[in-house]
């Protein structure tokens, strides 16, 4: 055995690849509390300063820097890049200056193109004829195979977001195995892999072997990568500062090859806390040594940059990169993964102050310990930087060693992958039912197979659409998979993802991670055709429906009333049917999302007027919420409608964005005077119980924000007040001040639970 | 075949707040009970005073409310507050012991108004199967507390005292008037009365708000105290100082 593993428990992990086996063997559980964490160092402090001021440089030039235009970008396309080196105990950039975005053609020369014009840079015209005419790119392949259905649902936006533009994103590499075995040991594995894949030499095992190929180059290149900074990553890392070093570079390398749009970090708070101990124990490195490298770690995290097409930053405004990196959670025998340096992650957002990078979500269990759960919640109250899944959900489907892609998206660390499918737009197509195919602002017949009359009615009948919108959903199913197989049979073509499946097992599971936006517009819009009475308006030129007069009540999602969730269950159930009866690429397992990030406010924006009374234009509520300010009943009532999403048919995650005023959490006057309490503490064990009982009630996701609306209103009218605002949206924290005006509304119109 | 005649004991309830966490310890199911015998001067909750019928329900269908959202409540309960409780004393009595046959942490929060020495043996059944009484005590001068809430303290400090006799762990709030029971000479008096009990947990200043005016006149009533202000930061600060230095809590 190797030196660097002096002091480590054996156990399979010596004989084979798996990370996994040496946590188990080798981590210690903490249970206490966070009074051992350290402040910032000096040197965190001058480093943090001097990134302060890029950020508000980048700012001040209009959100970029600087742009390379000429240079691919690979792992070694650019010279090693520092801050201010003397300072840097981690060290790596992107290209080779701070905040410089990187050039991404493979994905779409025009993408490209139109992402660095966006900034006013251009790009030449050789290196454009290169990637039109000699090199062919992501987004040609799928325009060339794009059918005229597809097209049509695309333009019409009941398709949106699709990742035919841009990197698909997440994968999460498992950047651990490159601490801990060293490159060469992992060269040697994929060698392994490749000659097994020898016989029969069908087209599967042909492009397996090109695909380990690929990833073996790239895992050379990862060695060169560290040679260009002074490193050698070919053997494993010796302590915990080159664990630090060696995991973040896997994870460099991947943001230097690939552009995804959630480029997420994994589970690495146990795995680091192994060598910690060790050397916290030998006396290697004291608490405060090790904290600032966490702090050095995670300001690279929140450096990483891509350029973007305005269309895309619409979608997801403020520059979200999704390094989402997971704490806690339980193992399989019941103990927990809480180690201290879970703690020490998230003392970053008070050592470094609070960002939206990198996305510190908790794995919640009510069988945490009791210290680790009160920290997280007090986090939550300060920062609302953090968010929190289910893990006695997700641990029995993905086992007790998966991570968070982007948002919601569960994945077994270097085991299973996923085929990002953003989502398509399930109140566009309620509409579509009622107009037969027709869209109802531009009047084109999207679709053919449930083309039928427009309905001719006084009110509308609740069977009768109900029937059309499951027509409808069936052709949305089949066109969008169609788009999805397309698009990830061509991103494996084209952009391969060479360095993250390098540092995954040669057999992957792959999950086609579809969507559905606008459940809850959909939802009531059904409960009031049946509920109330709907008269539907039409266009006396073109004869579509394109408004309503509802009369009467009706149940609206948000309020734990059976009568219209159970609405919302069954449009998910019956979309989720309709995707899996479809042909999906690549043996991938269809799974289904209700999450939205920040593109509630484009789907709505591109759909007509909602039988809910929703006007046209007007934004959808993100993910699984209710509609803003129709979740009348309190919180609670809220957070139960949207945990009746069935998991099992949205199994890529249901994700909840919930706003409570401080002050409904309870006030500083504790209730037992006689106990010792901290003045907070009547607020952090309440919130401890809300999430307990979110979760006990099978609740998937839920972001948290702590703080008022006049806070926000505030925001928007002084952002120099208020430039590192952060909040959670649909599924990441986003700096307030980034987002879009539209976007800042529809956040402040939000639901803020504040009954008490 | 012999006919059996059930009779269905109702509450008259007039809402309830599922997210309830400043009635009682952690989070809680409060249920607030239709009516009140008093006519506090200050009363933010006007629309409770009222004894007509509002929504009827068993204490059996309280509880299987309350199981929707029992994942939530495993640190906190139920509570039941108002109007006046105990004005419907039959009531949250059966309300209580179904709760304490299914380990639920019970909570009454009252002025017990209601309470007389007649009526004891009632009062201690329904003690029998309540873990924490939050009381408001609104002045301790008889005089004073007639004028601003209709009736005499009398049998609220009674009240208090059977609680301290059965050793019941109650939770003193106090709903601080600027120059109505602000003033030292009856906050003294107050602690005083405190120090005789050996069962108090916890005792809470909560300052008087105006927000409650508006409810008032939505239903076309005349509030009287228009002139009295909502307490400063000093003056609870110093209040709560008389109040709680040195108390003694029950263990």
């Amino acid at each position: 055995m190797n030196n660097s593993w002096n002091g480590f428990k054996q156990g399979e992990w010596v004989n084979k690849i798996d990370v996994s086996d040496f946590i188990h063997k080798n981590y210690s559980e903490y249970f206490g509390d966070s009074s051992f964490l350290e402040g910032p160092t000096d040197s965190s402090l001058q480093l943090n300063e001097a990134f302060k001021n890029l950020l508000a440089l980048e700012k001040e030039k209009g959100g970029v820097i600087d742009l390379d235009t000429k240079i691919p970008s690979t792992i070694v396309s650019h010279k090693p890049g520092y801050i201010n080196q003397s300072l840097e105990k981690i060290v790596g950039l992107q290209t080779d200056a701070p905040l410089k975005r990187g050039f991404f053609p493979e994905g779409g020369i025009n993408v490209a193109v139109k992402a660095t014009e966006a900034y006013g840079y251009k790009v030449d015209d050789e290196t454009i004829n290169t990637y039109t005419n000699v090199r062919k790119t992501h987004n040609q392949g799928v325009f060339d195979v794009y059918t005229a259905a597809i097209r049509r649902a695309r333009r019409s936006h009941i398709i949106t977001g699709l990742p035919d533009g841009y990197g698909r994103g997440r994968i999460i590499g498992d950047y651990r195995r490159v601490a801990l075995y060293g490159v060469d040991a992992l060269i040697e594995d994929k060698k392994n892999q490749k000659t097994t894949a020898s016989f029969p030499m069908n087209e599967e095992n042909i492009r397996l072997r090109e695909e380990i190929q690929d990833q073996i180059k790239s895992l050379n290149q990862l060695v060169e990568l560290g040679n260009m900074y002074g490193f050698d990553l070919t053997k494993p890392a010796k302590d915990s500062k080159e664990a630090i070093q060696w995991l973040y570079f896997g994870y460099l390398a991947a943001v230097k090859e690939q552009n995804g749009a959630a480029m997420s970090l994994g589970r690495i708070d146990a795995f680091l806390d192994i060598y910690f101990e060790r050397d916290l124990a030998n006396g290697t490195y004291s608490e405060t040594e090790i904290q600032e490298f966490i702090d050095h770690f995670v300001m690279k995290l929140r450096m990483v940059r891509f350029a973007r097409t305005p269309e895309y930053n619409e979608l997801f405004t403020g520059d979200p990169t999704w390094v989402t990196a997971v704490l806690g959670g339980l193992n399989n025998e019941g103990g927990s993964f809480v180690t201290k340096t879970a703690y020490r992650l998230l003392n970053t957002l008070y050592n470094l102050g609070t960002s939206a990078e990198p996305n510190l979500t908790i794995l919640w269990s009510t069988d945490l310990p009791e210290n680790f759960k009160a920290y997280t919640t007090k986090v939550s109250i300060d920062t609302s930087s953090i968010q929190y899944e289910n893990d006695d959900l997700i641990r029995p489907i993905h086992g007790d060693d998966y991570g968070i892609a982007c948002c919601v998206s569960p994945m077994a660390i270097g085991k299973e992958m996923q085929f990002f499918g953003a989502r398509a737009n399930a109140a566009k197509a309620l509409l579509y039912a009622l107009n037969g195919g027709k869209d109802e602002i531009s009047g084109v017949q999207v679709f053919e197979k449930s083309k039928r009359e427009v309905i001719q009615t006084d009110y509308l009948d609740y069977n009768e659409v109900l029937e059309r919108f499951n027509e409808t959903l069936k052709e949305l199913a089949e066109v969008y998979v169609s788009a999805l197989n397309i698009i990830h049979y061509m991103h494996d073509k084209y952009a391969y993802e060479k360095i993250e499946m390098a540092l995954h097992d040669k057999d992957v599971t792959r999950y086609f991670a579809t969507g559905l936006a606008g459940l809850s517009v959909v939802a009531d819009s059904l409960s009031a055709i049946k509920y109330a009475k709907v008269q539907p308006i039409y266009d006396e030129t073109s004869g579509l429906i394109v408004d309503f007069n509802t009369i009467g009540d009706f149940p609206k999602y948000g309020n734990d009333d059976d009568r219209v969730d159970d609405i919302a269950v069954k449009v998910v159930e019956t979309f989720m049917g309709y995707i899996r009866s479809n042909y999906t690429y690549r043996k991938s397992i269809p799974t289904l999302s209700i999450l939205t990030i920040t593109s509630n406010v484009v789907y709505g924006k591109h759909t007509g007027n909602t039988p809910d009374g929703r006007r046209a234009g007007e934004p959808f509520a993100p993910g699984a919420n209710p509609m803003h300010g129709r979740d009348s009943s309190g919180a609670l009532k809220s957070m139960l409608s949207a945990a009746k999403i069935p998991f099992e048919d949205s199994a890529d995650g249901i994700s909840n964005t919930f706003t409570i005023i401080p002050k409904a959490l309870g006030n500083n006057i504790s209730i037992k005077d006689s106990i010792v309490h901290l003045v907070d503490d009547v607020q952090v064990s309440n919130l401890i119980s809300l999430l307990d009982g979110y979760f006990g009630s099978n609740g998937y996701h839920l972001n948290v924000n702590v703080f008022n609306r006049e806070t926000l209103k505030d925001a928007y009218l002084h952002p120099e007040l208020y430039p590192n605002l952060t909040i959670r949206v649909s599924g990441y924290a986003v700096n307030f001040s980034l987002l879009t005006d539209e976007q800042k509304k529809e956040v402040m119109s939000r639901t803020f639970h504040e009954r008490f | 075949m012999k006919d059996f005649k059930i009779e269905q004991l109702y509450g008259n309830v007039h809402s309830i707040e599922t997210l309830g966490a400043f009635d009682g310890p952690g989070l809680r199911y409060v249920l607030f009970l239709q009516g009140c015998p008093m006519k506090c001067k200050f009363c933010h909750n006007r629309d409770t005073w009222g004894t007509g019928t509002n929504k009827l329900m068993t204490a059996q269908e309280v509880l299987n409310d309350y199981d929707r959202y029992k994942a939530f409540y495993k640190k906190g309960g139920l509570t039941v507050s108002g109007g006046e409780a105990t004005l419907q004393l039959e009531f949250i009595t059966e309300l209580f012991r179904q709760a304490k046959e299914k380990g639920i942490h019970t909570c009454l929060d009252t002025a017990a108004p209601t309470f007389t020495e007649t009526r004891i043996a009632e009062f201690n059944k329904l003690l029998d199967y309540t873990d924490l009484v939050l009381l408001d005590i609104k002045h301790i001068d008889n005089d004073i507390h007639k004028w601003l809430t209709g009736l005499p303290n009398k049998n609220i400090l009674k009240f208090s005292k059977l609680l301290d006799d059965r050793r019941i762990p109650t939770s003193i709030r106090h709903i601080l008037l600027p120059d109505i029971n602000s003033q030292d000479e009856y906050v003294i008096k107050l602690r005083t009365f405190l120090d005789t009990l050996s069962n108090v947990v916890s005792i809470e200043v909560l300052p008087y708000h105006t927000k409650g005016i508006t409810k008032w006149e939505q239903m076309g009533l005349k509030y009287e105290l228009l002139e009295t202000p909502e307490p400063s930061e000093e003056l609870i600060k110093h209040v709560e100082t008389i109040l709680k230095s040195n108390y003694q809590y029950m263990n």
